[in-house]
């Protein structure tokens, strides 16, 4: 009786005996992790962190892009500071435009709730509608921005042949100072609104029927059950669809490059396509005026985005007490 | 079998260095280009110059490049400073200015000291800078009124010689319901042609270069002829609506629909408007009417050029290369109607048999007595330009802020050339 297997596996690691295992096998759970993110945290920094801190620094310069920053840039210290925020009118223009931007870009939230509440519904056929609501989103801004250019044509434009059987207009938007950035808001909207309404679809299928049903048992109809039933759940949806469309309206660029290059006389700017005029277009050789831009857009998005995440960690720790 | 290939292979490489060692001496290596002639002809014309040198020098190999002309204008900049190639295309004038500052270009005087282009003399102004030359023009245009013939028949008027002239037919052209003057200024260019021929025609070339120069604020009395003469033509209405929405291209319609007479632009509108169905019969072009007769006419020519990137590898090659696309015969064959359709900048080459060629290089040689400018957006530093030129486009459309607009671009013009 000296070959009798034990009864129970034996899951005691050798003692001594075997060969000793090499450090990464012994940190493996913990290295493992960091070797998969290293690609992306080494391009994340080359590509978004460093040149956060080159824009800071190359604003404190006079250059023009050509050459090195240390040979053919001059150190003018906050000199482009001081000219950017002490009255240069463009800035102006574009400050107030990002606002707009800013305020009526939100306009998508709303209607893309109302889209999403008012299509989900079990009728045959629905995805077809559900699909052809969310084609804008799926367009290029660029092909939306060219499609909505022709919209407005001053003479040949749809906008102008619907309101002529009104007996109205015409109305040259793109070419009115006043109206010009309304008129490339709405078009921004259009596919904003498509996304707003996928990220509300998704959130009502989570929606909890049970608690639908006690609402309903309860008396509960119409606007009163959206309010205090339906939204409250829907928060994760409004949170995301909130922070979408804020960065959305910050970054507004591809817009107001295709519709009217900024024009007409500059009255449809904002903050990144001044920047990218003054360091990158055609005619903009001012790099450090460019950066300082940059930097100021910077910190603006940062209010907001320390906002957002300050919110979703506050979310997190509600959720795991 | 062997031997007889061997021979003559020898053979022809003997006969092919022999007529290169006739031209220059034996180039090799690579000679790289970039080139922004990206629209179909002269894309033709660029590639057929590559292969055409490649050829005359067996031991060099031409590697070309062509990018979007639109998207060059931003990526000259990379392109010159990471990895230099030998040759590319750009602008004369001050459009070239910070790319010399730079030391971007090389300096390629010294070509200019030889034989073969003596006969480029005419344009060396818009090539020098800080009395050295920084490239080589390929091509040239002119500038000027593009209008209906047929309908300018039609209505009984005459190509006008002075302003009054063109007054009264515009004035003429506005009764029968038509408009005077097609333009697209969304892309704010062309507004600054409008700009040029204005102010050299009520103050001379000499002023409207030292306008450009800095030289001159804008406030200046003579600036503020310039637009009182500009917004006579505006208080007509004799622009078409609306021209801040559309490009030039768009306006162009206007054109050839014959809601609006005339044109002011440059040959190159020529070939898009034979396209869309007008013959020749249909349109003509004269030169911009004198306003000033005390000042002598000067004329908006803008020239295309090539240069040598200060980085280039192969120097003997690029300069060879420069050499060979100035010379008479090349400027003739690349110029002629069926290639580029514009004109020829060696004196020694000749003019295409084309209407509008023929007009404008006799305009230009015999009736540009005040001198040849290169254009708003070359003549003027970069950031004067892009003020510049939103600052006409908003004349054109409210003429009644002029006076803000003056004091914007004299604000902008105190600090640019400090």
């Amino acid at each position: 009786m000296t070959n009798v297997a034990p009864a129970v596996p034996d899951r005691h690691p050798p003692l001594g005996g075997g060969p000793r295992r090499g450090w990464y096998r012994r940190n493996e759970i913990a290295v493992t992790p960091w070797l998969f993110l290293l690609p992306g945290l080494l391009f994340f920094a080359v590509y978004v962190i460093i040149p956060i801190f080159q824009s800071f620094q190359i604003s404190l310069y006079e250059w023009n892009g050509l050459g090195d920053l240390s040979e053919t840039g001059e150190y003018v210290g906050l000199a482009n500071y001081e000219r950017l925020l002490g009255g240069d009118r463009k800035f102006e223009t574009s400050f107030w435009n990002n606002v707009r931007w800013l305020v009526l870009y939100l306009l998508a939230i709303p209607a893309g709730l109302f889209i999403a509440l008012f299509l989900n519904q079990t009728v045959a056929g629905i995805r077809v509608y559900k699909s052809l609501f969310f084609f804008p989103f799926v367009l290029s801004q660029v092909v939306v921005g060219l499609v909505f250019s022709w919209f407005y044509l001053p003479r040949e434009g749809l906008l102008n042949a619907i309101l002529a059987v009104f007996g109205a207009g015409p109305v040259n938007i793109l070419g009115d100072p006043d109206l010009a950035t309304y008129g490339i808001i709405a078009a921004g909207l259009w596919p904003q609104t498509a996304y707003c309404m996928i990220l509300y679809l998704t959130g009502l299928n989570a929606v909890d029927p049970e608690q639908v049903e006690a609402a309903r048992l309860d008396g509960a109809k119409g606007w009163k059950m959206l309010w205090y039933v339906i939204l409250p759940q829907l928060r994760p949806a409004t949170f995301i669809a909130f922070v979408v469309t804020i960065i959305g309206a910050l970054r507004s660029f591809d817009f107001i490059a295709v519709m009217t290059n900024g024009g007409p006389f500059g009255s449809t700017r904002v903050l990144s396509f001044y920047m990218f005029e003054e360091a990158l277009s055609e005619f903009g050789f001012r790099m450090g005026y460019g950066s300082a831009i940059a930097v100021v857009l910077f910190m603006l998005m940062l209010v907001f985005i320390t906002y957002f995440l300050w919110q979703m960690w506050s979310d997190e720790r509600a959720a795991r007490r | 079998m062997r031997s007889i290939l061997t021979a003559l292979a020898a053979t022809t490489a003997l006969a092919g260095a022999a007529h290169a060692d006739a031209h220059a001496p034996a180039l090799s290596g690579t000679l790289r280009i970039v080139s922004d002639m990206s629209n179909p002809a002269p894309r033709a014309v660029m590639e057929e110059l590559a292969s055409g040198f490649d050829e005359m020098h067996p031991d060099l190999t031409v590697e070309l490049e062509v990018v979007d002309r639109e998207a060059w204008k931003t990526q000259i900049r990379n392109t010159l400073s990471a990895n230099p190639p030998d040759v590319v295309n750009w602008y004369a004038a001050n459009r070239m200015g910070p790319y010399v500052e730079a030391g971007l270009f090389a300096d390629v005087s010294d070509l200019w000291q030889e034989e073969e282009l003596q006969d480029l003399q005419a344009v060396k102004g818009a090539m020098t800078i800080d009395d050295k030359q920084w490239g080589v023009p390929y091509t040239y245009y002119q500038w000027g009124i593009y209008y209906r013939e047929d309908i300018f028949d039609e209505l009984g008027l005459e190509e006008p010689a002075t302003f009054e002239e063109e007054k009264a037919n515009c004035q003429k052209i506005l009764d029968a319901g038509k408009k005077c003057y097609a333009i697209g200024t969304k892309f704010l260019w062309t507004a600054g042609g409008w700009f040029d021929y204005l102010n050299m025609r009520t103050n001379g070339f000499d002023y409207h270069m030292r306008l450009a120069n800095g030289e001159i604020p804008w406030t200046d009395e003579g600036v503020a002829q310039t637009f009182a003469n500009w917004r006579e033509l505006i208080d007509m209405g004799a622009f078409i609506d609306d021209h801040q929405s559309y490009s030039w291209q768009e306006a162009l319609k206007f054109f050839t629909d014959g809601e609006a007479t005339a044109y002011l632009i440059g040959n190159f509108a020529v070939a898009p408007m034979r396209d869309a169905g007008l013959t020749d019969e249909q349109i003509d072009f004269y030169q911009f009417p004198a306003i000033n007769p005390d000042v002598e006419m000067g004329e908006d020519a803008p020239t295309d050029t090539f240069h040598i990137a200060a980085g280039a590898q192969n120097m003997d090659a690029a300069k060879a290369f420069l050499k060979y696309v100035v010379s008479p015969d090349v400027q003739t064959d690349i110029n002629s109607g069926e290639k580029l359709g514009q004109l020829p900048v060696n004196a020694k080459s000749s003019v295409d048999a084309d209407e509008f060629l023929e007009q404008g290089f006799e305009m230009l040689q015999n009736n540009a007595t005040g001198g040849v400018a290169q254009f708003f957006d070359r003549d003027f530093p970069a950031e004067m330009a892009s003020v510049g030129m939103e600052g006409l486009q908003e004349f054109m459309v409210f003429p009644d802020n002029l006076e803000d607009i003056i004091a914007r671009l004299e604000e902008a013009r105190q600090r640019i050339y400090e």
